[in-house]
């Protein structure tokens, strides 16, 4: 089953100035797409709103699977997830923090053992899955929270500036775990970022947001 | 200097040979206490969730009720209950006066506004990214609560420990509402109150080593939980 999604023109406005002017998009593709723009042009803003996060003034988001629209319920919540810049980690080990969507969901303890394993072999997190996550480096830190994302199986993953708080190292690592995601796992990542190059690096499709409105390069 | 060092000696003496009175009254305070205190949890905690989490009118003046009445005077709790509670009073009908029920309807007073309001403090301290990592995961907004509850788990286990604190030595409201009867409503502190006015120095003594370890062991293991709180969550 694909999940596509289409938003058509979608306002948002804070403080009374307005952040999405009408934007319009099809994400009907697998593959990454790149979100770029500058800082505060709205990226994050379009992200929570995609993911069901955050409400919007005017237009439509709709999420079509097999031709049919989906309504914005828990279950489509949970077909889609947002890793934001600051993950926000719960106080428990790696492990509980992978977990943590799985337990939402009602698994059973042999399934979840099995996924979290192969989430956190996924981004090289194996090796501190008893450690408490609050512990784990900021590189470490983003990757965990990609795991948390990944361990789901998410048909849309939305990530917003995974690379902003991480070195070099790190960046390069959360740049192949995506890369993977892609071949490995055909899914749909829509990414935020303000940085060209990693967009050139990632993008299957370049959107650029600017004066509150997409254009697709 | 001696008389003190002798007190102790008797009292530690006493502790050793564990009488069944002394037995009764500590029971019978761990029971009053620990009844109390189970009671304003199991009011407290939902009522500082709610504050957490929902919007409402009246808010702000109910968490500034609560932390006013955190510290409340025992005696004025022990007035206010003794006037309800006596015969004359309002509630005199159910002849509750100087019976253990009373006893853990004041401590419950006492207790209630601490678990509530440090509860409450504990939950609105959580960082507000845990909220969004929950629901970018697909968690109800049931589940969310949950998740925060869980996350500020330490700062409740703080109130509830702080609010058995207060309980355990608390005096005024007690001995109003209870009246110190001994083998029904005689606990620890109401019998070294009344044993130091005796000049029963060795009891009180004994009493009051017993009562500090009782506090010291529940830190202790609460401090124990709280370290291997993680590592058991595997």
């Amino acid at each position: 089953m694909s999940l596509f999604l289409k938003v058509s023109d979608l306002w948002k406005v804070y403080n009374g100035s307005p952040v999405l002017q009408g934007v319009s998009f099809s994400f009907d593709e697998c593959g990454i797409y790149v979100l770029m723009g500058d800082n505060g042009t709205g990226k994050s803003t379009f992200l929570r709103i995609c993911a069901l996060l955050d409400h919007y003034d005017r237009g439509e988001v709709n999420y079509i699977s097999n031709g049919q629209l989906l309504p914005h319920d828990i279950e489509l919540r949970r077909m889609v997830t947002l890793v934001l810049p600051k993950i926000g980690v719960f106080d428990t080990t790696v492990f509980n923090n992978v977990a943590y969507g799985l337990r939402l969901r009602g698994l059973q303890r042999e399934e979840i053992c099995n996924r979290v394993n192969s989430a956190i072999d996924f981004v090289g997190l194996r090796h501190k899955s008893k450690q408490a996550a609050l512990t784990l480096s900021s590189g470490e830190t983003q990757r965990l929270g990609i795991a948390r994302a990944l361990v789901i199986n998410p048909q849309m993953l939305f990530l917003d500036e995974p690379s902003a708080f991480v070195d070099v190292k790190n960046r390069e690592i959360i740049e192949e775990i995506i890369l993977r995601l892609k071949k490995e796992r055909k899914s749909t990542v829509i990414l935020a970022t303000h940085d060209m190059r990693q967009a050139e690096r990632l993008a299957d499709r370049l959107l650029i947001l600017m004066q509150g409105r997409i254009t697709a390069r | 200097m001696t008389s003190i060092i002798q007190g102790f000696s008797k009292a530690f003496s006493l502790i050793l040979h564990l009488d069944a009175e002394l037995l009764g009254i500590i029971v019978l305070s761990v029971k009053v206490s620990g009844t109390a205190l189970f009671v304003a949890t199991l009011l407290g905690l939902p009522l500082s969730a709610l504050l957490g989490f929902k919007k409402f009118p009246l808010k702000g003046l109910i968490i500034s009720i609560l932390n006013t009445f955190m510290g409340l005077p025992p005696v004025v709790v022990g007035l206010f209950l003794y006037l309800l509670l006596s015969r004359s009073g309002p509630l005199g009908f159910m002849a509750l006066l100087y019976t253990t029920t009373a006893m853990i309807t004041a401590q419950s007073i006492l207790a209630f506004p601490i678990v509530t309001s440090l509860s409450h403090a504990a939950i609105i301290s959580v960082d507000p990214l845990i909220k969004q990592a929950s629901m970018t995961l697909g968690a109800t907004p049931f589940q969310v609560s949950l998740t925060i509850v869980r996350e500020a788990r330490y700062g409740i286990m703080s109130a509830v420990i702080a609010a058995f604190g207060r309980v355990m030595a608390e005096v005024g409201a007690i001995l109003i509402v209870g009246g110190n009867i001994a083998g029904f409503t005689r606990v620890m502190t109401t019998t070294i109150a009344l044993e130091t006015d005796k000049g029963n120095f060795e009891l009180a003594l004994a009493l009051g080593i017993i009562l500090l370890s009782i506090s010291l062991l529940i830190n202790l293991v609460l401090h124990f939980v709280q370290k291997r709180g993680m590592a058991k969550e595997r």
